[in-house]
């Protein structure tokens, strides 16, 4: 057996790359097709029906609700402002007149002669859409969205809390494995991402936070520093709405893991280079890893294809990490493709892989506990 | 319909598409072979049909008969060449996402909710009028949400209409747009108040894509599902799928309605259970979700038995990948850690457990992994099953005459229907218990976490073909039953297992009697606080006489002996004395001891130095 299908997280140098840049509706699109953007160039723009507020009106003037209709003073489609009078009661003495005014400034929703309730909606609120990468547009949705494209580095972490930000990167190790040391991050990293290569803890990325920087890349977190920095136990992987004042990135697990050599290379490569970060991640069916784009715009060689990793092919020699202990965080090559399924430890009959070392070591792992680091 | 011998039927999960083949061997079905292939609903693909194709290619390399003359199902069957009929379940792309509202959370609330339960949805709100929120919250749930259909009911015939229209206009003010096809009109079903149908057609009318439907609740005493179900089928097919990539396709090719998976495996447990006249449990754990099915027999008021009543939870995050961590958050470190026998940090373990929930297809390795992962089952199961009793209840808010006899009896209405003294066939699903490298595994999983009580079968699902059975019982019961009794289901054994007594650890609970058919009888006693296994092999029936001992009961009452048949399996009888809840010392050292020793009776796992 020449391959076997295996999930992997891109890692690229130089990849050309396509972005969807959608509204949560309807609305109007600001780019054309040949259009060169900014990452916070906004592409569309909507605006979101306000939000809703109820008001008991019948009870407010002591009628019942079919009376409602002739009490009422505005009706459905006006525009009132907070204050305005709605709704009166007409007394003989005007005394003991009563009247309803509107809590919110907005439109009349609707008026029910059944439940009593005047239904007030709040002016519309506006969303915007970010280029989120510099690059060209080379799709318009039409009332949607565009497609960005850029070229550039690119990598895939394995998770990520926090939603988009941007800025230069600022490498702070000098090679794999190192943890994020508070002392080293400093006021120099405001408005940065900072990147390390090891473990990421609490203090260090609270200690980012203090000092405004835009993200912190690691390449491992302890669930316990999660915990604290989100405020509570995440139950399920799906993020990017997290509102912790930046964006982190894991590129390799949770617990004290070096990242991998072809990821620090490439991050170390782009030190001070403008980045676009996303921390969303979403482990479901249609899964969404978070990601580091660094685009760069005048190289002259063709690039790679970085969309292109639907293949899924494991052949020998190809760059692997595996993803489950024993041997979990360790990078290798593909040495062998068992093609029988082999019983292993837990006494599982699987399909396994001779996994060759850096360090010239094999072992057989489940083939489901590797990932190819794809480039 | 024609003639029925040869059937191929797929169920398009969210990440695999498994297909099978069944044919009739004289007078019998049989399945006969199997396939699978990525579903491929997402992009690149964004065609649900290449999957299904790719599955059926691979039955006819491993079966020989050709199935697809290019990209059509062939049919009818003629010797080697086409099947008679193609089915199909889904829950592809989330499968079926619905919220309801009823006008009382805990009446015509929790009838919505088993009403879209029972239809194979996922409930992903219940509103009601004194669910506690204010309306403009309610409002920006609904928004939020973005469900593929409303079910609105409340009020009894008769009974109130303001509250019932009072729902319908926060439908309406949310304006919510349907998850797939922007463009379309949300479907919303109006099964409450037949009173109240004209003022929510008002509402909703122009808004929403409206069916009005008979009331799930027409009297208090009363739920009417079967109605408001039907109609979340239509539109799970008209509105659903027919907007899922490549369904539209689909649906032409088959020759029976596709169904919801969930639904699906709802009909095979409500046939097997009435054809067997048993009351069955049943549990599918997988990634995300956990599913418990129950069918249960009833007695009405007059005394008689009423018509078994079934009844589905889904557990939205509870599941052995994607939904792992959430399971150590709402079980608590130290419940999970309490069936390990094995010492572990709690951070290394919270590490590993987030670790598989970002990287949810890898598989344990180590036997200290499968125990952990073991562990965790057994506590998603657990919390699975009380989620599941609270919503699987007699209707609550109806009077009951009750007797000078009754005043003693704590007994009220909205008791929960599962009893499980009187369950008489436990079965489990999905990857953990299926795939379990030992039967013994799956076996005491499903005792730990269900913890059934008397007498009950054990049973697995071999390899996920439930849902597919489900189906073809539309179609053809006995060909589905066939197929369930002998390809689908592993027996696993018999469970016994002594309630109530407050023993102490070695004296004996129950005494019994085995004769095995053909076989030399066997007595022995059961001691509080043991497990032990008796060998009786699968396909291998007896009688067995418990003696339990004063204030155990084994199901004829405390005290009272009991003579029984019971069924083999591949992991045999298994005699839990540890009594319910199960007893365990409070200690770590002691309790690690414990695990140690239950592991052991059931030789769950490998002594050192011994091959696995």
């Amino acid at each position: 057996m020449a391959h076997a299908y295996t999930p992997g997280l891109r890692v690229a140098r130089d990849a050309v790359l396509r972005r969807t840049r959608r509204l949560p509706m309807r609305g109007e699109v600001l780019a054309q097709v040949g259009d060169t953007v900014q990452r916070q160039q906004v592409v569309a723009r909507t605006e979101l029906p306000g939000n809703v507020r109820t008001m008991n009106v019948i009870n407010r003037l002591g009628i019942s609700a079919d009376e409602l209709p002739t009490f009422m003073l505005k009706g459905e489609g006006d525009v009132v402002r907070k204050g305005d009078v709605i709704a009166a009661t007409r007394p003989l003495i005007k005394w003991f007149k009563t009247v309803v005014e509107a809590e919110i400034e907005g439109t009349i929703e609707s008026v029910s002669a059944v439940t009593g309730q005047v239904l007030l909606r709040e002016p519309p609120l506006p969303v915007e859409v970010l280029a989120y990468v510099d690059g060209t547009i080379v799709e318009v949705i039409p009332d949607e969205g565009v497609v960005v494209e850029t070229r550039g580095a690119f990598v895939q972490g394995i998770f990520g809390v926090g939603g988009e930000s941007y800025g230069p990167l600022h490498m702070i190790s000098s090679g794999p494995g190192q943890d994020l040391n508070p002392d080293a991050i400093d006021a120099q990293c405001s408005g940065r991402i900072v990147v390390g290569t090891g473990l990421a803890s609490y203090a260090a990325i609270d200690k980012a936070r203090q000092v405004g920087a835009a993200g912190v890349i690691g390449a491992g977190i302890h669930d316990s520093d999660l915990r604290q920095l989100l405020g509570y136990d995440l139950g399920v992987a799906i993020t990017g709405a997290e509102d912790i004042g930046l964006t982190v990135i894991l590129t390799e697990g949770f617990g004290r893991i070096a990242m991998a050599r072809r990821t620090f290379d490439i991050l170390a490569h782009c030190h001070g280079q403008q980045a676009s970060l996303s921390g969303a991640t979403q482990i479901r069916a249609g899964v969404m890893r978070p990601e580091i784009i660094v685009p760069v715009v005048d190289r002259q060689a063709p690039a790679d294809n970085a969309e292109a990793g639907h293949s899924g092919g494991m052949g020998e020699g190809d760059a692997l990490r595996v993803i489950r202990a024993p041997y979990f965080g360790r990078i290798g090559t593909v040495g062998r493709l068992v093609a029988d399924l082999q019983q292993i430890e837990s006494g599982a009959s699987v399909r396994v892989l001779e996994v060759e070392f850096e360090d010239g070591t094999r072992a057989l792992v489940p083939r489901a506990n590797v990932e190819l680091i794809e480039e | 319909m024609g003639k029925l011998d040869v059937v191929i039927a797929t169920d398009c999960g969210s990440t695999t598409t498994k297909a099978i083949l069944i044919e009739r061997q004289g007078d019998v079905y049989r399945q006969t072979c199997r396939g699978e292939a990525p579903t491929t609903v997402e992009a690149p693909f964004e065609d649900v049909t290449r999957g299904v194709l790719n599955a059926l290619q691979e039955i006819e390399e491993l079966s020989g008969r050709q199935i697809l003359d290019g990209e059509r199902i062939i049919t009818p069957a003629d010797g080697m060449r086409g099947v008679d009929i193609y089915i199909s379940t889904s829950s592809a792309g989330g499968g079926l996402q619905m919220m309801v509202a009823g006008v009382v959370e805990s009446m015509t609330g929790e009838s919505a909710q088993r009403c879209a339960l029972g239809a194979g949805a996922i409930v992903m709100d219940v509103l009601a009028a004194n669910d506690g929120r204010l309306p403009h919250e309610k409002i920006e749930r609904i928004r939020h949400l973005r469900p593929d259909m409303v079910l609105l009911s409340g009020g009894t015939d008769g009974g109130t209409v303001s509250h019932v229209v009072e729902l319908a206009e926060y439908v309406a003010a949310a304006d919510p747009r349907p998850r797939f096809g922007t463009g379309f009109k949300l479907p919303v079903i109006f099964a409450g108040n037949q009173d109240a149908r004209s003022e929510v057609e008002r509402v909703l009318g122009d808004k929403t894509t409206l069916h009005q439907t008979e009331n799930i609740r027409p009297v208090l005493e009363r739920e009417n599902l079967g109605p408001a179900r039907h109609v979340i089928h239509d539109l799970f097919l008209e509105h659903v799928m027919a907007q899922a990539p490549g369904y539209r396709e689909l649906m032409s090719w088959t020759g029976a309605p596709i169904m919801p998976t969930p639904a699906a495996v709802g009909q095979i447990m409500q046939t097997i259970a009435r054809r067997q006249n048993i009351n069955v449990l049943g549990v599918d754990i997988g990634g995300a979700t956990t599913d418990v099915f129950s069918v249960f027999a009833t007695i009405g008021d007059d005394g008689i038995a009423a018509e078994p009543v079934f009844n589905r939870t889904v557990s939205a995050n509870l599941g052995m990948s994607y939904s792992i961590s959430n399971v150590l958050t709402e079980a608590t470190m130290a419940n999970v850690m309490r069936w390990f026998a094995i010492d572990i940090e709690e951070a290394d373990l919270r590490d590993r457990i987030k670790n598989k929930m970002i990287r949810p297809t890898t598989i344990p390795q180590m036997l200290e992994e499968l125990q952990i992962e073991q562990g965790v089952a057994r506590e998603a199961l657990r919390l699975a099953l009380i989620q599941h009793r609270a919503l699987a209840v007699g209707l609550k808010g109806v009077q009951t005459e009750r007797t000078l006899a009754d005043v003693f009896e704590q007994s009220a209405s909205g008791d929960s229907l599962i009893d499980m003294m009187a369950l008489d066939l436990l079965v489990g699903s999905g990857g953990v218990l299926s795939h379990a490298p030992r039967r013994s595994q799956t076996a005491a999983m499903l005792i730990d976490s269900f913890q059934p009580e008397g007498v009950t079968q054990l049973a697995v699902d071999s390899i996920f073909m439930m849902p597919h059975l489900g189906v073809l019982a539309s179609v053809d019961e006995k060909a589905a039953t066939d197929v369930f009794e002998r390809d689908c289901i592993v027996y696993l054994g018999t469970c016994v297992a002594p309630v109530g007594g407050a023993g102490k650890t070695g004296q004996a609970c129950v005494t019994y009697d085995l004769q095995v058919d053909g076989a030399p009888a066997v007595q022995g006693s059961l001691l509080y606080g043991d497990l032990q296994v008796v060998p009786l092999a699968d396909g291998v029936g007896g009688e067995i006489v418990l003696r339990p001992a004063r204030g155990w009961d084994v199901g004829a009452g405390a005290g009272q002996e009991l003579r029984t048949r019971v069924r083999g399996g591949v992991v045999g009888l298994v005699l839990d004395g540890r009594g319910r809840p199960i007893h365990r010392p409070d200690d770590d050292d002691g309790r690690r001891k414990c695990v140690t020793r239950w592991n052991r009776a059931l030789e769950l796992y490998p002594e050192v130095g011994e091959e696995t």
